[in-house]
């Protein structure tokens, strides 16, 4: 826009005046300022010059001891402990560098410390506390104290430190804690000061951070005197802060040992669920590893065996891990076809070993075919053709709609790291996720639990303690807070229909307990405590035509993390079911051979709270399972770890 | 003013635009930021490490970019005045973006080098802005109400941005130097007392929230006013500081304890000694004669800003000149009222001597475009 030279001068006039007067108005804020200054620092010098000599106390704060964790009879899972620490300040100190060299010779350090610790002198204003060594000994301790005339400037401290007397076994479910990081820092928007403290551990990962404001607790005070140095002279008073909330698990510390052990080295999951509150009793992850290595800050060799092992020691495979749940996702698909009122009372089903769809063949696992069957059978054979006949009819949405309701595609609410919500896929996620139309074929896929469908082994045994008590089971992990029972979660009733769900469970019962059941191998005889279940072996690849014209590839040929998962969900007694489990071997072959033999021994184990008597098994897998139980009871005090030095 | 009228009437060309820089305000900030240095030592505890070298590096890394700066015609940068503003905002919707992806909140963006705190640019882009705009707009519109309504919704979208960061205190500072702007432009009267009502009435608003579904500000802010209003309340966190500010800064009388003999700042009394409360060692090692001394090198500094604005005939240029020394001006203000217990603990550092780089370098590179304005202006 063209400016004349009148509205030129119109306007700088105008800024001009209203310049002067803001700026006026800023000077007359500076004048104030200064006033105000003079105030303080003329008028009442004196006063403040008193407040200042009198102050020489100092307020520091008291971290606050973070609440203990316990297994659910009461058995410590983490604890504080005393740790000890040498620090060096660097005026007192005068020459760092012959302090530490000095010190080197009383105390063992290595050139690694030594150069962390001349960097952070370097790096940090003089009067600041740096820490040489931590959780260092008691004799290491003494040694400096008595050496300290030539020390100047070192000086021991006590501080509080977590232990976690139970080892690898509560590794995934608890996780740890780890000194405050910049990065944790930069996380909250307004940091309590208690976290500033050097050292301050918090959560950070598992329960130890999802529950971190009710573990934590609230920092205390105290007043201290301190002479013209800083030197800290008494304490003059404290005010003791709030410590923590205790936590109380679901968790059974010595079945979760159990579980540990029993799955051992395997890449492998299991969940015991209580069917009448939804206790979690176990949740075990294996491999695992020692949380006692991250507290202190673990090292790049001991993490680097940890990062790099190919069976993942450090993801928390109950809850993050999400499988295709395979053939165990079977009772969904019969529930939602039941419910629709789709499967006559005698009906059944041709299976020839395969189905083809819409011009595409879907094999079923048998290839030679299971005849004529019935809901029943098809459940206990695991027979695939009868699933697939039966999903064409009811559809997908149907399918997904009946996984949601047994806790499948949920999130469900557990303070541990990572949940995952798994997917219960529907026509509508298709279409956001990929951008494609639904086919009849994805449906065929799902109604076997394969395809876009995936679960969580957490996931898994609540679908099964829903079936087994027709109720909306939700896992609870924590049973107590500073000694206040947290509510049940048994649920309420799913409303469907009794007489379906009897049906289910009377399938589940065949699985396990019919001759030609797919886990008659894994029966408890214990007529009390018979267990029901189903098996699940999940592919993880495609079988490409060629694959099958050549024949098919036995499992063991192939290499480990193309075989197949094996998958096993079940409930336990029949009668009146008390736990759920399921347990998931990663490339483990078969469901039957793989996951079952370990859920039985887990929901035994759980049943008698204790090692069960060898009459409960099968008479001729007797002899083994003493040899099993002996290496177990060997195994269980320390399970082993991966990632701790040999030394 | 068109680009044909500045290149009519010659500003210098070459090296000789050295000699017409406004040195006194050049040789000014160089004076504050070595105060900053000295402090920054002192607390320290009279080393060069943590603080005062990296400062010095990033002040010198500040002074060269205001060189650069400066050496570039004023219209240059007028016709980036809208790029810049909305580069600046997508730089703020990406920070809050980041923030929800679940990295926490996050004020500001990595370069490597250094933090950006796009928030921090926002100040210096939005006073740009509005002075382009009102440099573009006919001096006769300026009070209509369509062309009022425009430069306040350019003012309320990085507000209300870094509001969500949450940054309370550099959002209030955004409205009140964009505010500033407009009234220097020459907007009616009647706008400003109307909003000053408002105003009064947001506030009655957001006291009455508390406690409420709808609460409109976080708890913890309240619990700020709640501190300043009485910093007993809280003797272990910001009325702490307050208090312990006030005895640091009333010790050091008239002529203070000497340098580095500060007892309060040095026994750890004060928190956030090396940014925040920066001012309060100042003023408890040299005394009276010392505050008041780097207050008076801040009053200097506005003066000579606002008699080269006042010199200068383009509309846009004056602007952009009266919007820095506001907003620097509003800067030191909100600080020192800070310290000396005048205002709520806000986390606004004293510009130019509290440690830290991203503030530096955005008071510089604004202290450039003044520079520019000064030398390529109408004679």
């Amino acid at each position: 826009m063209k400016k004349t030279r009148a509205e030129t001068d119109f306007s700088h006039r105008r800024i001009t005046r209203r310049a002067a007067l803001l700026g006026g108005a800023q000077l007359l804020f500076i004048g104030g300022l200064a006033a105000r200054m003079r105030f303080l620092q003329v008028d009442q010098a004196d006063q403040f010059r008193l407040l200042a000599e009198e102050n020489r106390i100092n307020v520091r704060l008291i971290p606050p001891s973070r609440g203990e964790v316990f297994d659910r009879n009461g058995l410590r899972l983490a604890q504080n402990a005393p740790s000890y620490r040498i620090v060096i300040v660097r005026e007192d100190a005068g020459d760092t560098d012959l302090v530490l060299e000095r010190l080197s010779r009383i105390i063992a350090l290595d050139e690694e410390t030594l150069e962390r610790t001349r960097l952070e002198l370097k790096r940090s204003p003089s009067f600041l506390p740096v820490t040489i060594a931590e959780d260092v000994s008691w004799d290491d301790i003494s040694r400096v104290s008595v050496n300290a005339p030539a020390l100047p400037g070192v000086t021991p401290e006590v501080g509080l430190s977590r232990v976690y007397p139970q080892g690898s076994d509560f590794a995934h479910v608890l996780g740890y804690v780890g000194p405050v990081s910049d990065y944790d820092l930069e996380k909250i928007t307004d940091p309590e000061p208690v976290l500033r403290i050097p050292r301050f551990q918090i959560g950070k990962v598992g329960v130890e951070t999802k529950l971190e404001p009710m573990l934590r607790g609230k920092a205390g005070a105290k007043r201290v005197e301190v002479n013209a140095a800083g030197r800290v002279m008494r304490e003059i008073d404290r005010r003791e802060g709030t410590p923590g909330s205790d936590l109380q698990l679901t968790i059974d510390a010595k079945l979760q040992g159990y579980v540990q052990a029993r799955l051992s080295e395997e890449s492998a999951s299991a969940v015991v669920i209580d069917c009448d509150n939804g206790d979690l009793v176990a949740c075990a992850s294996a491999p695992t590893f020692d949380p006692n290595l991250f507290v202190r800050g673990i090292s790049v060799k001991d993490y680097k065996s940890l990062t790099e092992n190919k069976y993942r020691p450090l993801a928390s495979k109950t809850v993050q891990g999400l499988y295709p749940p395979g053939s165990t996702f079977k009772m969904m698909t019969a529930m939602a076809a039941l419910e629709a009122g789709l499967i006559g009372p005698d009906e059944t089903v041709y299976c020839p070993g395969h189905l083809t769809v819409s011009g595409r063949r879907f094999h079923c696992w048998k290839r030679a075919g299971h005849g004529w069957v019935d809901l029943q059978t098809s459940l206990k054979r695991s027979c695939d053709v009868y699933y697939y006949d039966l999903a064409i009819k009811i559809g997908i949405e149907k399918i997904s709609a009946m996984a949601k309701r047994f806790g499948l595609g949920i999130r469900h609410d557990v303070p541990m790291s990572a949940v995952a919500q798994g997917i219960a896929p529907t026509m509508d996620w298709k279409a956001t996720n990929y951008g494609q139309d639904w086919r009849v074929g994805d449906t065929v896929n799902v109604s076997i639990g394969q395809g876009f469908m995936l679960a969580s082994p957490m996931q898994l045994a609540v679908m099964s303690a829903r079936i087994a008590t027709g109720r909306a089971v939700e896992p609870r992990l924590i049973k107590s807070i500073d000694g206040v029972e947290t509510p049940s979660r048994g649920g309420e009733d799913l409303g469907l229909n009794e007489n379906n769900l009897r049906k289910m469970r009377r399938a589940m019962n065949a699985v396990v307990n019919d001759r030609r059941g797919t886990a008659y191998g894994s029966r408890i005889i214990e007529d009390t405590m018979r267990m029901a279940g189903k098996t699940g072996t999940s592919q993880v690849r495609n079988i490409t035509a060629a694959e099958r014209r050549a024949g098919v590839i036995r499992n063991e040929d192939l290499p480990w993390e193309r075989r197949d998962h094996a998958l096993f969900v079940s409930f336990a007694p029949i009668d009146k079911p008390k736990y759920a489990a399921a347990v998931v071997v990663e490339h483990g072959g078969g469901g039957s051979k793989a996951a079952a033999p370990i859920a039985r021994d887990i929901m035994l184990q759980a049943l008698y709270g204790a090692a069960p008597p060898l009459e409960a098994y099968p008479a001729k897998d007797r002899e083994r399972i003493d040899l099993q139980q002996e290496k177990l009871r060997d195994m269980q005090p320390q399970a082993s770890f991966i990632g701790r030095d040999q030394a | 003013m068109s680009y044909l009228e500045y290149a009519v009437k010659t500003a210098p060309t070459g090296f000789r635009k050295i000699l017409h820089l406004n040195w006194p305000v050049a040789i000014l900030l160089a004076s504050v930021s070595g105060a900053g240095f000295l402090m920054l030592y002192s607390v320290a505890g009279g080393s060069f490490s943590p603080w005062a070298e990296p400062q010095m590096k990033r002040f010198l890394m500040g002074f060269v970019l205001m060189l650069g700066v400066a050496m570039v015609p004023i219209w240059f940068w007028r016709s980036l005045a809208g790029i810049a503003y909305l580069v600046t905002i997508g730089l703020l919707v990406a920070v809050e973006l980041f923030g929800t992806v679940g990295m926490g909140a996050q004020r500001w963006i990595d370069l490597g080098f250094m933090r950006l705190q796009p928030s921090e640019l926002m100040k210096i882009t939005l006073v740009m802005f509005l002075a382009a705009y009102y440099d573009w707009l006919p001096a006769k519109r300026t009070s209509h109400p369509f062309w009022v309504i425009l430069p306040v919704i350019v003012i309320i979208i990085p507000t209300f941005l870094v509001l969500r960061q949450p940054d309370l205190g550099t959002s209030i500072l955004l409205l009140a130097a964009g505010g500033g702007l407009m009234f220097l432009a020459g907007v009616h009267w009647a706008y400003f007392a109307a909003v000053l009502a408002s105003a009064i009435g947001l506030v009655t608003t957001v006291f009455k929230s508390r406690g409420t579904s709808w609460q409109l500000i976080k708890d913890y802010q309240f619990r700020r006013i709640d501190t300043f209003l009485d910093p007993s309340s809280d003797p272990l966190g910001a009325g702490y500081h307050i208090t312990q500010s006030k005895i640091a800064l009333g010790s050091g009388g008239w002529t203070g304890r000497g340098f580095m003999q500060g007892t309060q700042s040095r026994l750890n009394f004060l928190p956030e000694k090396h940014t925040d409360f920066i001012f309060t060692t100042l003023a408890e090692e040299f005394g009276f004669l010392g505050g008041f001394s780097l207050l008076g090198l801040y009053a200097l500094i506005i003066v000579f800003c606002v008699w080269s604005a006042l010199m200068n005939k383009d509309r846009f240029s004056s602007l952009l000149i009266l919007g820095i020394a506001l907003n620097f001006f509003l800067f030191f203000a909100v600080n020192m009222s800070m310290v000396m217990g005048l205002a709520p603990v806000v986390g606004v550092p004293l510009p130019l001597v509290s440690y830290g780089g991203s503030a530096m370098l955005v008071l510089m590179l604004a202290f450039g475009l003044m520079q520019s304005a000064h030398v390529h202006r109408l004679r």
